[in-house]
Order: C-alpha cells, then structure tokens, then sequence
C-alpha cells in the first residue's frame, strides 16, 4: 500500500489537491488535510449525520465515504453554503428561528435541509421531518429546525 | 432586553460551521491520547503487559505511579482515582488504567489494543438489588453511598385510620445524554522550575470543577492551573462532573510527554465509559381518607450509583426532596438510599434525581386514581399544594402556584375530556391502534438544593473594554442553552444599553471569576441576578467618578467607558451571590426551604399504540409551565422542546443494555435517540405568573421538561390499554407486549 495518495477535488467551489492516508475517511480529509472543521463527527457510523456532506450533490456521511471515492468530485461543506457576504436562505432562517443551540448537528443538518430544498422547494412538515430524519439532534426537539427549513422555503418562494 | 427572543450571540458562527468545538481546536505537535480500560468489573490489577508488535519506546505510557500529586479526582467524596495502580483495586469495568499517546493516531488505538492487564478478579455486584442484599460489600460496610430520611408529621398511626391505603414499586432506567460532541480535551503542561502550568482547553460545563481537580492531581495552586471551556457540543450533565477525570488524563500525558495531547473519545468509548442517569427504584405507599385526601405518604427511593460516590449524593438528595411532588400531606416518610455497584459511575443528567421519584409518584398518582374510582384529574386537585401550604421538609409555599389553573391549560390544549370520552369508544372498536391521554404535574426546584448557593458564594462581574462596549465575566459555560444571549440580554437591560453593545467573556479561569458550576437550572436565575446586581455596581461607579451622566445614549456610554479606561487601566465590576435571610435550610435535619424557589407545570400527552407491533406514537405533546419571567421567549421554548424530546426518548426508547456491567449497545445504531419523525410538533406554553426570583423574576427552566414526559406518556399508554403492570421504563416495545401478556394470563 502507498504511504500516501494524491487526492484532485472541487471544494466549496475552488478545485484543492491534497495528500491523504490511501484508507482515510473523507471525513478526515475534510477535517485535517482540508482545515475545514466545519463538518462534525459525532459517531463514526453513519448514523447521526453531524459529518452530512454533499458530494456530486448528493448528500452522504463524510464518515462512511472513503477519500479515494472522492477524487475528481464536486465537494460542498457547511463552510460553502453561504454566498459571498451573506448566509443561505437555510442559514438565515436557522439563525432567526434558534434552530442551532449546541451547534453540532448544525452543519450536517444544513447540508441535509439545503438538499431537501432543492429536491423538494415546498415540504410540507412531514416532508421536511423525513428529510432529516437522517440527522440526531438532542437540543431542540426538532421544533424549531422544521420551523427553519419551513420558512427558508417560503422565503425562497418569495424570492429573498 | 428582558422578554426580548434576541437571536443566539454564537448563533452565526455555529450556522457557518466555524464555532471551534474543542477537537476542531488546531493543535500543532499534539500528541494524541488514548485510554486502557479495566475491562473487568471488580478485583484486584497485579500487572500489565505491553504485548508484542509496538514500538513501546516510541509511545507516552502513563501509569497511577506517574501522578504527581493526589491521585483522587476532586468531587462531593474524593473517592474515585484518575488511575488504578499495581496493587490497587479495579471497581468496574470502564475503569481507566493506563493512557497512552502517540502522534499517529492509529498506531495509539493498535497500542491500546495490544496491552494486557493482569487481573486477580474478584465476585462483582452489578444490580441495585445484589448491593442492598449486600452480596458482596463493595463499599463501606453496608454499600452505600448516601441515605437520607425526610420526615414530616408521623405516617404510623394513619395507616390503619386510612380508608384506602396504595402501595406499588416503580423502576426506571439508565440514560444516556448523547450530547452530539463526545468527550474531548486538549492539555498542555509546561514547567518552570518546580512548578507547573497546567491549562486544558475542553468540552466541560464546569471550568472550576476541572480547575480543583487539576489542582490536587498536580499539586499545584490554582494560579499554575488554566481551564478554558471551548465550543460545547450538548452537555445535559454529562459534562459536568466527567470532565475532571477526562481533562486530568490529558494533562497527565502532556505533562509525561512534554507535548500537547488531545484527547478525543468516540462514540462507542463515550457511551460506554461516561456517566449516565442514574437507574431507579421507587417504593411508594399513600394512605388516603374517604374524599380522596392524601393523609400519609411513605417513599423508598433507591438510587444506583455505581462504583463511585461521584454526584450520587447530591443527585439522591434533589430526587428525595421531589418525591412528594406537588401536594399536600401532612404525614410524610422519605427513605433514600444511593448504593455503589461494580459499574460506571453514573453522574448528572438533566433534572439531576427528580426525574426518577416524579415518574414514580405521577404515575402513581394515576394508579391511585383508579383504585379509589376518581378521574386522575380530581384526584390531584384534591391534593394540590396551594399558598401557605409546607412541603414534605418544612418549605412554606409562598407563591400561589396555581397548579389547577396550570393543569387545566394543559387539559384544555390536548383536548383531554372529548379525546379520553371519544377513546373509550374507539378503543373497543376491532381497530389494533388503541388511543389515550394522559398527564402529569410536577414541580422543580431551581439552584442549588438546601445551602448549596450560600456555600458557593458565587461571583461574576461586567468589564468596560478599550472599544466602549461591556463584556460579561462569568465562569458560566454556552451548551446550547442560550447563556450568551441571556446575559447579555440581562445585563443590556440593567446598564439600558442596546444588546450589540454587551459582549460574553470566554469561560476562562484566568479571566473569568467562579460563578459557580452551569449546573441545577441556576445561571439564568442566580448568576443572571448576580450580573443584574454587577452591572447596577459598574453603571453606578461610572455615574459617581463623573464618567457618566444620566440620562445618557449608548454612545455616552461608550465614551464613559473609554474616558474611565483611559484614566484607570482596567475597569471591572463584580457582584456576589446574596443569600436570602428567608431561605433557611438545615442539611443535618434535611427540614427548612429546599430551594429558593419552584417552577411548576402540567405536561399532557396523547399516544396511539398498535397492539400487533406494540409501537408507541406520540401523536401530541403540550407541555405547560411557570417559570416565571421568561427572558428570552423562543430560546426558553428552545429549552422545553429539547427536554421533552429527551423525556420521551427516556419513557419510551432509550435503554442501556448491559452485560457484566458494561454497556452492550453503545452505539448510535443500537442506543435510540428520537429522529424527527419519532416526535410530534411540542406545544410549549408557559404562563408567567411567578413572583420573585432571578433578573426580572425569572426561574429555572433548563431541567424542568425532563420530569413530565414520562409519566404522562405512561399514564396515557394505561388510557389507551386499560390496566396493566405499566411500573417501569424505558415502556420498550418488549416490555410493553410482555405486560399486556401477562395481563392477559392473569
């Protein structure tokens, strides 16, 4: 096995090249070799969805995805949601609504919402529960996360 | 301002993703640092062996004989060693032994795998039962960590006089917090001379707590000692009393190595080896005259908990106070017990003791209902505690809490006399989802339990900065919860200056003064009223050295502010906890005023259970309460919402296996924690009735909705499936179905 591999990939819009462990988790390299520890790990297995990235648009857990399978993707983070000078419609609304307390399902749970949006522009809130419901929060209840994504939907509707 | 739903102060940097939680910190050098475990639950270690395949030279090896001060981590009893030594006796089987570390950190983990420890084992006693049948004696002589007897009148003589006397056993589980950050330390140690600089940068509720027992494992006075609090992902508890043990390994191996370590636990390490909510047992007997009026109540409250003193005390001595709930009763017998057992010491969680005997006494309070043939709905209004009324340890009542008007509330949101009418019907249709609602009214005491605030004498303080505006000193922690935000709310309103205005200090013990531990629903009513007090202080200098004249704008303010900074250097002003001459408690006799004050609520819940999965839906959740002033209205329905979805997970859902006294199932797949789709939208109303209290008459609310759920959801599953044995929870599917055999067969 090489010491290393050389990974080519676009993230957050600017194509970056990166050595990593041939058997890194994507998780890692995002987190070490990229410097953005935006994305969480809360447990490794895929089943909290803190580590929730997009990746070809699609959302996966960073931590079940070898880096290898990276190469020569499209990488969106927690840190490529927002537009220059201004948070995305789900960022805002999250903001607005208290939708992050502790913050660390946070990005995972705006990768998800952001996904969910552009699958799905008007979720009704049994939409938007089922859409995250790959995502654990302990903070809130879920309360007002569906709060937030229902009105970053009515608030790109109307077109802010 | 006060009322106000100002937006979370972190809130953009968490929306972001660039809040630095403590594994996010970027370290250079950073060793990284692992933990061998004791992996059985009792005897005695006679040796270790470094197996072979590791370059053994190359790794940190940390061992009890490294410990350069006490090896006992600082807590209610000083009992529990940061590391067990040849020789020494192992007492469960999470225990810490050896800490390793390695820049690689898969060579650690292979390190870690690769030790042996030589164990002469030993019987274990790993239930509450086999430690009060003393099986084995594990601790002092009769197993117990702590007993407390509360007593009011004599229940003796009334047993016989009453016309119905009720009596049944209730048992709840362990829990676990599942904050979504695990556990994670950094530490670095560095020498000069004989002494040290110990700091550590850490995923922690209570700075000062780590900064005491950093204090004693090194031996060091607290000015050699720095503990900064990080980004918090969730605590409930769970890092509240755990992060001396943790913060003291890391510091341990920076100081072997003379490198900085992280330590980061995972998922499968947290769950296993840190702290949980202590399971229950709970006896309960009332006697009850001809009206249904509550004569005599006897509790027998046990607690597990587990092979260390830890918090068990404390958390034995809020869950005793609470047991007699919300009413009235003039004869009254508590007998509490916490009993140690070969397991992880379980240590605070969210409502810290309360939730247990609650979920014993509401459901009880149903079980009652139906023997003497009353509505549970009248039979606690019977009951009530109103003004003037005393607690089982002597408390006046001294604001009317209004429990039937809060009961009623709830009753009317959830629909509860047309859905329990309309079920009766519904129910006996052929149709396998049986429907019900149910209920429960309970109460929480807010701060610290008896003497605790005046033993801690808590301060905290405000600073003018070079730029004008106001910083917050206080050693309170940001979980979540909104303390950023709620201070500088508080403290906005008290110097009537716009919020922007008002910066939060980072929890640092070297900039920050001990305002206690973010603990017991006390930051924003204590430390909130100790800022208030602060900031009247600092406004009030500023007026009288001529700085500042009334009325003033925020920009004369801020002028003030400079002009005194340019004249004096540096300008803080601090506050201190005032005890209240009417709040008098005794801990020898466990009578007078338990707290300072009570927040009140009635949650009511409505299920539908299939009876061929045994599956439990919540369909509705309204939860009522008084918590007097709310500060900050979305934040506070924030607080609510996240704890009742935590007590349905904890009613319903979420139990720790085990098997050797160790957790089984401690993973995210197997340990289950409600999705979004598990919980129905929750209807948070609070009432905002109460009288005194914190800054503009607020009280505790952060631990509140852990104790309603429960026995609500319970007490609404007997609505649904009539009578059943339905005394414990978690109410599993499994469970449930064997209940409804055993009814059944009976």
């Amino acid at each position: 096995m090489p010491e290393s591999i050389q990974l080519t990939l676009t993230v957050n819009g600017r194509e970056r090249t990166v050595l990593a462990h041939p058997l890194a988790r994507l998780l890692d390299v995002i987190r070490e070799q990229l410097e953005l520890a935006g994305t969480k790990e809360g447990c490794g297995e895929g089943e909290c969805g803190a580590c929730a990235v997009l990746l070809d648009g699609r959302v996966v857990n960073s931590c079940l995805v070898p880096a290898s399978q990276a190469q020569g993707a499209d990488l969106v983070t927690v840190e490529g949601l927002a537009r220059p000078g201004a948070l995305s419609p789900v960022q805002a609304a999250f903001l607005e609504h208290n939708a992050a307390q502790c913050g660390f399902c946070t990005p995972g749970m705006l990768v998800s919402a952001t996904d969910l949006l552009n699958r799905c522009p008007n979720p009704r809130d049994g939409e938007v529960r089922a859409g995250l419901a790959g995502n654990l929060c302990r903070c809130t209840g879920y309360v007002k996360i569906v709060d937030a994504v229902l009105s970053a939907a009515a608030a790109v509707e109307a077109g802010q | 301002m006060i009322g106000a739903s100002s937006i979370r102060k972190e809130g953009r940097a968490k929306v972001l993703g660039t809040a630095c939680y403590t594994a996010d910190k970027v370290v250079p050098d950073a060793l990284h640092g692992v933990t061998v475990r004791s992996q059985v639950p009792r005897g005695t270690l006679t040796g270790i062996v470094y197996g072979p395949g590791i370059p053994w030279e190359e790794m940190v090896i940390v061992t009890a004989a490294d410990i350069p001060g006490t090896n006992r981590v600082a807590s209610v009893v000083d009992d529990q060693p940061f590391l067990v030594g040849i020789g020494e006796e192992i007492t469960h089987a999470e225990q810490p032994v050896l800490l390793l570390a390695h820049p690689d950190r898969n060579l650690v983990e292979k390190a870690r795998r690769a030790v042996r420890l030589e164990v002469a084992e030993r019987p274990a006693v790993l239930d509450l039962q086999s430690a009060l049948d003393l099986t084995q004696v594990i601790y002092g002589r009769d197993n117990l960590l702590k007993e407390i007897h509360i007593s009011k009148g004599d229940p003796g003589p009334v047993w016989a006089q009453a016309a119905s006397v009720i009596e049944a056993t209730y048992r709840t589980g362990a829990q676990e917090h599942m904050y979504l950050e695990p556990n994670a330390m950094v530490a670095s140690v560095t020498r000069d001379g004989e002494a040290l600089q110990v700091t550590v940068w850490g995923s922690l509720q209570c700075p000062y707590y780590v900064h005491s027992a950093l204090g004693q494992l090194f031996g060091q006075p607290g000015e050699n000692v720095r503990v900064v609090a990080m980004e918090m992902g969730g605590g409930f508890g769970g890092k509240e009393d755990y992060p001396s043990l943790n913060a003291g390994h890391a510091a341990l191996l920076a100081y072997k190595s003379g490198r900085p370590v992280k330590l980061v636990y995972d998922r499968e390490e947290d769950l296993a080896c840190t702290t949980k909510r202590h399971p229950s047992r709970t006896r309960i007997r009332c006697g009850f005259d001809a009206q249904g009026l509550l004569l005599a109540l006897e509790v027998d409250f046990v607690l597990d908990g587990g092979a260390y003193a830890t918090l068990s005390p404390v958390v034995l001595s809020r869950g005793a106070i609470h047991s007699a709930g919300v009413y009235r009763c003039p004869h009254v017998r508590i007998h509490a017990r916490a009993v140690a057992t070969n397991t992880p010491p379980p240590g605070a969680f969210r409502g810290f003791g309360a939730p247990q005997s609650l979920f014993a006494l509401e459901r009880h309070m149903d079980v009652c209902a139906g023997k003497l043939g009353l509505d549970p709905v009248e039979l606690r209004r019977r009951n009530f505690l109103v003004l003037g009324d005393t607690t089982a340890t002597g408390q006046v009542i001294r604001e009317e809490p209004d429990l039937g008007g809060i009961m009623d509330r709830a009753l009317a949101e959830i629909g509860y006399s047309g859905k329990r009418r309309a079920f009766a019907e519904t129910n006996r249709s052929e149709d396998p989802v049986k429907r019900g609602v149910g209920f429960s009214v309970f109460l929480h005491g807010c701060g610290f339990t008896g003497s605790g605030e005046t033993h801690m004498a808590s301060v905290a303080g405000v600073e003018g900065l070079e730029d004008g505006t106001v910083s917050v000193l206080a050693a309170a922690t940001e979980m979540g919860q909104g303390k950023n935000t709620v201070f500088a709310q508080i403290v906005a309103g008290a110097l009537e200056l716009p919020e922007e205005m008002v910066g939060v200090a980072e929890a640092d013990t070297r900039f920050v003064p001990n305002s206690g531990p973010t603990v017991a629903s006390r930051s924003t009513m204590v430390v909130g009223r100790i800022l208030e007090d602060a900031a009247a202080g600092f406004r009030l200098a500023l007026i009288q050295q001529g700085f500042l004249a009334t009325p003033y704008t925020a920009s004369d303010f801020s002028a003030a502010v400079r002009a005194a900074r340019a004249r004096l250097g540096s300008i803080k002003c601090y506050g201190q906890y005032r005890p209240d001459p009417d709040v008098v408690w005794d801990d020898r006799t466990y009578q007078g005023d338990a707290y300072p004050g009570f927040s009140w609520a009635c949650y009511a819940a409505e299920v539908a259970v299939d009876t061929v999965t045994y599956e439990v839906e919540v369909v509705d959740f309204v939860a009522v309460q008084e918590v007097g002033r709310v500060v900050n209205p979305v934040m506070a329905a924030g607080q609510i919402e996240g704890g009742v979805a935590q007590g349905i997970g904890w009613g319903l859902w979420e139990e720790v296996v085990t098997r050797q006294g160790r957790m089984v199932n401690n993973q995210m797949t197997n340990y289950i924690i409600p999705t979004a789709v598990d919980l129905p939208p929750i209807r948070t109303f609070f009432l905002e009735l109460g009288g005194p209290g914190g800054p503009g008459g607020a009280k505790g609310l952060g631990e509140l909705p852990m104790d309603g759920p429960a026995p609500a959801l319970i007490n609404a599953l007997q609505g649904a499936l009539g009578d059943l044995r339905l005394d414990e929870i978690p109410m599993t599917p499994d469970r449930l179905l064997n209940r409804c055999e055993e009814a059944t067969h009976a």
